[in-house]
């Protein structure tokens, strides 16, 4: 094994595995507390990458300026899909509502697809290739800026589950939601709340991703397996298994792509993915955050 | 069977076969076959996820093997094309038995069953894209030689019937279902597993004959699917839209039904169509139409259209009481 190359893919991997993490957080907070899993979580991330690509070039906002212009959006947006349109369409049915989100990925995806067609669609940004010289390896600024931001968000996350009065709710209802409800807490709130902090956090990774990725309007089918992979691997709904479970995709990702080719580089994320739910499907961390 | 399904049945019979020679176009012949197509597919989809209430979201993994595995023996192999048909049904098969042992043998259900064979889909849409033998990145070109042997046919008009008999055969499996004791294990298995396992049914073997004959069916409607356009490629034959395909006919048809998945197919291409005439050929469209109707059916009528059929039926004063019980 070459060295030289296998430390710079490792950081690679490690900035992109940030990005994976970031995304799953907001699954694995919504599978957490809902105990569902949200099929249309890659497709509300690409849509909040058209977000950023639009507010660039048409307002010329910066992407990183996005971020809190899109992140109140993407709350509201998470919060009203699941009070009007994930609830009453399931019935409160598991696979109904892995069926729904389905559903929604489907319309979002090729809405995307009808509206503003499969182009690839970059942002030019004139600090998108200044890089860091870690002496080992080479470390573009926006890739740089991502991994932090995604660990800042985790310990944020982290902070308003544990910390805050929405929080106490949430874990309360993510552990026993009748006696949630007997004590007085919405729970059809805390839900819509959980899914809408879920969504803002693709919000989030959109603006972290953009500099430095595209979108089309597929992007979301690739993000979504990793998040669910990410997520199972961490197990399902911990926090910190979600951001572990990231970082090591994101190595995994680049060191396949390294060895294997770029096409069959992403092969490793899938069989991890089949050899955990096979094998240990709590996860490597196993505990939920509630 | 009652005299109103058997007459269903001869009544759709009929108009199917007799279609069309009214509708002569060629657009009408080809929209056809394809619908009824994939309305195999959503057939065999139904006798793993409507019977067997094992929702799989990755049936694009079985029906590509069935195309990829015909065009294999037949363009790289040089087998003849009946023999490669039936190595497709058999690489659907095997592929169904192989992720059903694994996944049913770790008791692998609801969303983690989904989700793992999703996943398969994606590792073999990868591998197909990459190795040398499926052609990698370009797909195989099935070449033309119209003669039934080859499977290919004359004229789109045989084409659609042989398409049709796929959906009859698909229709005696279901009703055979319904029938069989192997069907109520099955049927017993998706209600309670527990309660099944308790009065001794082998829940593991009976769920991994249902995923058999579901991927054998998947695959069929592959290796037709390769013979009627003539080329594949990695995300022809194992994209997520052929997976969304299966589900989404008998879904929004009526789970579990034999009716279920050819009501829901055709009309799903019916709009389809329709959308693309009104609102022109754009990418994408047809499929936002499924995903609302989806959200639609599941939110107003979650036992799907047959369900809908059904309650207006048990409405009327004749034949209430009969029917129910067999379906419920």
């Amino acid at each position: 094994m070459d060295l030289d190359l296998v430390i710079p893919a490792v950081v690679a991997g490690l900035t992109t595995g940030a990005v994976y993490a970031l995304v799953a957080l907001g699954l694995t907070l919504i599978y957490g507390v809902l105990h569902i899993i949200n099929f249309a979580h890659g497709s509300l991330l690409m849509l909040a990458m058209y977000g950023v690509f639009f507010l660039h070039t048409l307002f010329g906002i910066d992407p990183y300026l996005a971020l809190p212009i899109l992140v109140p959006v993407f709350f509201a947006l998470g919060y009203a899909l699941q009070r009007g349109v994930i609830m009453p369409a399931s019935h409160g049915k598991d696979q109904n509502i892995l069926l729904v989100t389905l559903g929604l990925a489907i319309v979002l995806d090729n809405l995307a697809l009808y509206l503003w067609s499969s182009t690839t669609r970059t942002i030019d940004l004139p600090y998108a290739f200044e890089v860091i010289d870690l002496g080992f390896a080479l470390v573009p600024i926006p890739r740089a800026i991502a991994f932090f931001g995604a660990l800042a968000v985790a310990g944020l996350l982290w902070l308003l589950i544990a910390r805050t009065d929405l929080g106490r709710a949430i874990r309360a209802v993510a552990k026993e939601k009748q006696g949630a409800r007997l004590v007085g807490i919405d729970v059809e709130h805390i839900y819509a709340m959980s899914f809408g902090i879920g969504t803002a956090c693709l919000a989030v990774a959109a603006s972290l991703l953009m500099p430095t990725f595209y979108v089309t309007p597929q992007v979301g089918y690739a993000f979504v397996l990793i998040a669910f992979t990410t997520v199972v691997l961490g197990g399902m709904g911990s926090f910190e298994g979600a951001l572990i479970g990231g970082l090591v995709l994101g190595v995994v990702e680049a060191l396949g792509g390294l060895f294997l080719g770029e096409s069959l580089g992403q092969i490793g994320i899938f069989v991890i993915f089949i050899l955990v739910l096979l094998f240990r499907p709590t996860g490597l961390f196993g505990s939920r955050f509630a | 069977m009652s005299r109103t399904r058997l007459a269903t049945i001869a009544l759709a019979a009929i108009v199917a076969a007799a279609l069309p020679l009214v509708m002569r176009s060629d657009a009408w012949l080809s929209m056809a076959i394809t619908t009824l197509l994939f309305v195999f597919l959503g057939q065999s989809w139904n006798v793993l996820g409507g019977y067997g209430g094992q929702f799989s979201f990755g049936h694009a993994v079985f029906f590509g093997s069935g195309a990829y595995a015909t065009a294999v023996l037949q363009v790289k192999l040089g087998m003849p094309a009946i023999v490669a048909a039936f190595g497709g049904m058999a690489a659907g098969a095997f592929v169904g038995a192989f992720i059903g042992a694994l996944s049913f043998r770790y008791g692998l259900r609801g969303s983690y069953f989904a989700l793992v064979t999703l996943a398969f889909a994606e590792v073999f849409r990868i591998v197909a894209s990459s190795l040398g033998i499926t052609g990698a990145g370009f797909g195989i070109l099935i070449p033309l030689d119209a003669r039934a042997l080859n499977l290919q046919f004359p004229s789109r008009l045989a084409f659609y019937y042989v398409v049709l008999a796929l959906v009859g055969i698909g229709f005696a499996i279901s009703i055979g279902l319904e029938r069989s004791r192997f069907g109520a294990w099955l049927m017993a298995v998706r209600e309670n597993e527990d309660a099944a396992k308790a009065l001794g049914i082998d829940a593991f073997r009976v769920k991994l004959g249902a995923i058999i004959v579901s991927g054998a069916m998947a695959a069929t409607a592959g290796v037709f699917y390769a013979q009627y356009f003539l080329f594949i490629d990695s995300g022809i034959a194992f994209g997520p839209h052929v997976s969304v395909e299966a589900l989404l006919g008998p879904i929004i048809g009526g789970l579990g039904t034999a009716f279920g998945p050819i009501v829901g197919g055709i009309l799903l291409h019916t709009l389809g169509d329709l959308a693309k005439r009104v609102m022109g050929d754009a990418p994408g469209l047809s499929l936002v139409l499924y995903g609302v109707l989806l959200i639609v059916m599941l939110r107003f009528l979650p036992d799907g259209l047959n369900g809908l059929l059904r309650r207006l039926f048990a409405r009327s004063p004749h034949g209430v009481a009969k029917r129910m019980p067999a379906n419920a």
